[in-house]
């Protein structure tokens, strides 16, 4: 056996309870439950169904906003445009570079403070747990025009602190290259966010039994050894939520772009798309489609990490 | 998430009886109560007096709340002017003013618009027609540029407020050490030789963003072209660019020029009107085209200590720079201009308002304090003005040959895809980036392109 974990439990059939119809009161619950969740239930479906239909609904037309007399009914000819444009293709290359590098980076670090945290003396923990926070209560505008500003050549401090790094000097102009305002984009969605994920990955870390490791500890296991066959592999559904969320966090970016660059030298995200068609431009229809297809991108990830890495939402709350 | 009580955690499960718990709600209720309350004041504006006219305005240095409540205690009770703050940059005003204006939003009376806007605006019935008798006296003596930009399609639509122009500011100790007679007007060529023997910097606006176009679009008109050769108002696939036109590619050639040259900083790419007065400001400073608010800034900072005061001392301006030796520049024209809502409850007393606003007196306070140009050219004489700003003639000078940008409901496509393909303008390549400019814009304008 290469790792170590507890044996399953089914959750439907606790061993305590003989299979009986529904009793009076788990019926009661059901409709307590019910009735709790009801309101919720309904004003989710006003706030985000209500607006998805719509916007689905409008990406069918040619519309803009200046000019509702001349709507008319397109079909799918804003997908057609939207998906033969070298920019959608651009901006979704720009958005998967800056997903795939935010969230792998985000999930070292974030273990990491995870571990920190959860090693730390029980009077630090909730002092660190606050500090480690801070960037994740800034509002993302805030946090990324002070990434802006630090970087800028005038301004910013950047450039003369970091002179002895190779490929930086006085005239490094951050925002002025594709890669490097990437960069500079990538850095500030870090900062923010790995507070979120490793406080994810702490609950996963408290769930970890302390049996397991002793026995690990016992049967001689190094340190790392019981990282990678113990702690790791009991916690994959906190792994797995936290990695998640944040996939599709970070696909919507869009905040520190049109702070940093204004979607300049390449670095359009799809969501700035979206911005584009829609609010600058004025055409309904089309930032509809392009909204409705970022909206489809988002439930293919989420639908991808739930079958293909079997994750159960349920267990990230230990049930 | 910890964040989520743990359900079978003791304190979860120990009830606070009746009394303690209904308090936080009961207050809870009334924090969101409160809460919804303000909301929906904030969005159902409208309300109120009649007589209480709401004018949305850019964000400036406070001029135009006094204006606003000049005019007020002016009206003596007919009406009460309340102003409601736009974002910074013009085109994030223009989004937040068409997506009310599209809801029918009674709540504006008056708006300050950046002019290249005004046609979409007219365009889609969003404005009030003016009246004749206020269409002539608010054009009387005012420059023709400002007049050009409230008018679409042959009529006044809107209001001509302040005037704003570039001028080619340089530092006289670096033109006399260059030998460049600046009462003569001078061509890009010449500053940009000028700079680099005297190891300074040339300021124009790089970056991707309105300024761009606005550079671009002086450029062209300088070289005798414009950006917009066939209008076409009411079907935007018949309109023609001249960014292919000779006008277009010398143009191009300028642009390219100035931003291969070593005059230009580092952050060429990223520069834009606030960079390059800080560049100009420096000690490498030496020429750059911005508009007047550079002045005062610069004053600002030798009054807050921050600059040496014999920097400002320094400061000169003149025309814009020419194209062509032979052909007179145009300079860019921005500003804002008002315009009244076709949704607004009292448009008679908005424009009885807009005429108080506009009048020589508060033109000529507001270029003294924020230092926005008139439009009214009897301000020019105004001896407070020609204290503040001993280049007022200049700028008089400069909005008489002023070429506004192209004027058309589209701006916002026809920007945007000139910033897009003559970003960066170290990139440029004259001949082939007009073509691929005229390209994207034809396809965007037909709607088979996204932008």
């Amino acid at each position: 056996m290469s790792t170590t974990t507890l044996p399953p439990t089914k959750k439907d059939a606790p061993v305590s309870a003989p299979k009986v119809r529904a009793s009076d009161r788990a019926r009661g619950e059901k409709r307590l439950g019910w009735l709790l969740a009801g309101p919720a239930f309904a004003v989710m479906l006003l706030v985000t169904a209500y607006p998805i239909l719509q916007a689905t609904y409008e990406s069918l037309f040619d519309y803009r906003l200046t000019d509702p007399e001349n709507r008319s009914f397109t079909g799918l000819t804003n997908y057609w445009v939207i998906l033969t444009d070298s920019l959608w293709w651009q901006s979704i290359g720009v958005t998967a570079f800056i997903t795939v590098v935010t969230v792998a980076v985000e999930l070292v670090l974030g273990f990491g403070l995870a571990l920190v945290m959860v090693k730390a003396l029980r009077a630090l923990r909730p002092v660190l747990r606050a500090a480690i926070l801070i960037p994740y209560a800034v509002i993302t505008v805030v946090s990324a025009f002070a990434w802006q500003f630090a970087f800028d050549i005038q301004s910013g401090f950047v450039n003369s602190w970091f002179a002895w790094l190779p490929g930086v000097s006085e005239n490094t102009d951050w925002f002025g290259d594709r890669w490097t305002a990437l960069l500079v984009i990538c850095l500030a969605e870090i900062w923010k966010t790995t507070p979120f994920i490793s406080l994810l990955l702490l609950a996963g870390l408290a769930q970890v039994p302390e049996v397991l490791q002793e026995a690990a500890k016992v049967d001689g296991a190094t340190r790392w050894q019981r990282l990678w066959k113990v702690t790791i592999p009991n916690m994959k559904a906190a792994i797995m939520v936290a990695l998640l969320f944040r996939t599709l966090d970070a696909f919507r970016v869009f905040d520190s772009i049109f702070i940093m660059t204004n979607g300049a030298n390449g670095t359009e995200s799809v969501s700035f798309l979206a911005y584009r068609q829609t609010i600058a431009r004025l055409e309904i229809g089309l930032g509809s489609a392009v909204s409705v297809l970022l909206f489809l991108a988002v439930v293919l990830i989420a639908f991808s990490f739930i079958k293909l890495f079997k994750v159960d939402l349920s267990q990230a709350r230990g049930e | 998430m910890s964040a989520i009580p743990d359900p079978h955690s003791p304190r979860a499960r120990t009830g606070v009886p009746g009394q303690g718990r209904a308090r936080p709600r009961r207050l809870a209720g009334a924090a969101a109560g409160a809460l919804l309350a303000s909301g929906l004041a904030a969005c159902g504006g409208g309300g109120g007096d009649a007589s209480t006219l709401t004018w949305y305005i850019n964000p400036d240095a406070g001029g135009q709340a006094e204006i606003a409540a000049r005019c007020t205690e002016e009206a003596d009770g007919r009406y009460t002017i309340e102003t409601a703050l736009l974002p910074r940059d013009a085109a994030s005003q223009r989004e937040q003013l068409i997506r009310r204006l599209a809801a029918n939003d009674d709540s504006i009376d008056l708006m300050s618009l950046d002019p290249p806007f005004i046609p979409e605006f007219a365009q889609a019935g969003f404005l009030a027609p003016v009246p004749d008798d206020v269409a002539d006296r608010v054009t009387e003596g005012v420059v023709e540029s400002a007049v050009e930009g409230s008018t679409w399609d042959g009529e006044l639509v809107a209001v001509p407020f302040w005037a704003n122009t570039q001028l080619l500011w340089y530092r006289e100790s670096v033109a006399e050490e260059a030998g460049l007679d600046m009462s003569e007007p001078v061509t890009w060529e010449q500053i940009v030789q000028a700079a680099e023997e005297t190891g300074t910097l040339v300021g124009a606006q790089g970056t991707r963003a309105e300024s761009l176009t606005v550079w671009f679009n002086a450029l062209i008109e300088s070289a005798g072209g414009s950006i917009i050769t066939e209008a076409s108002p009411g079907d935007p696939s018949q309109i023609e660019l001249g960014l292919t036109s000779e006008a277009g590619v010398r143009a191009t050639e300028v642009m390219q020029m100035v931003a291969e040259s070593d005059a230009v900083g580092a952050a060429f790419s990223t520069a834009n009107e606030d960079s390059t007065a800080t560049g100009f400001e420096s000690e490498s400073g030496g020429f750059q085209v911005n508009y007047p608010f550079v002045y005062p800034r610069a004053l600002g900072a030798a009054e807050a200590g921050t600059l040496d005061p014999s920097v400002p001392e320094d400061y000169a301006a003149t025309i814009y720079p020419r194209v062509d030796e032979e052909t007179p520049a145009a300079p860019p024209y921005g500003g804002i201009n008002l315009a009244v809502s076709a949704f607004s409850e009292s448009p008679e007393l908005a424009y009885e308002a807009a005429e108080c606003i506009v009048s020589d007196e508060n033109q000529a306070y507001y270029f003294v304090t924020n230092g926005n140009p008139a439009s009214s050219t009897a301000v020019y004489d105004d001896p407070e003005v020609l204290e503040a700003f001993p280049m007022a003639p200049v700028i008089r000078e400069s909005l008489e040959q002023a070429a506004p940008r192209p004027q058309t409901p589209y701006y916002n496509e026809i920007s945007v895809g000139i910033q897009r393909s003559y970003h960066p303008p170290s990139s440029v390549q004259p001949g082939e980036t007009g073509e691929n400019a005229t390209e994207l814009i034809k396809a965007v304008l037909a709607k088979e392109d996204l932008l």
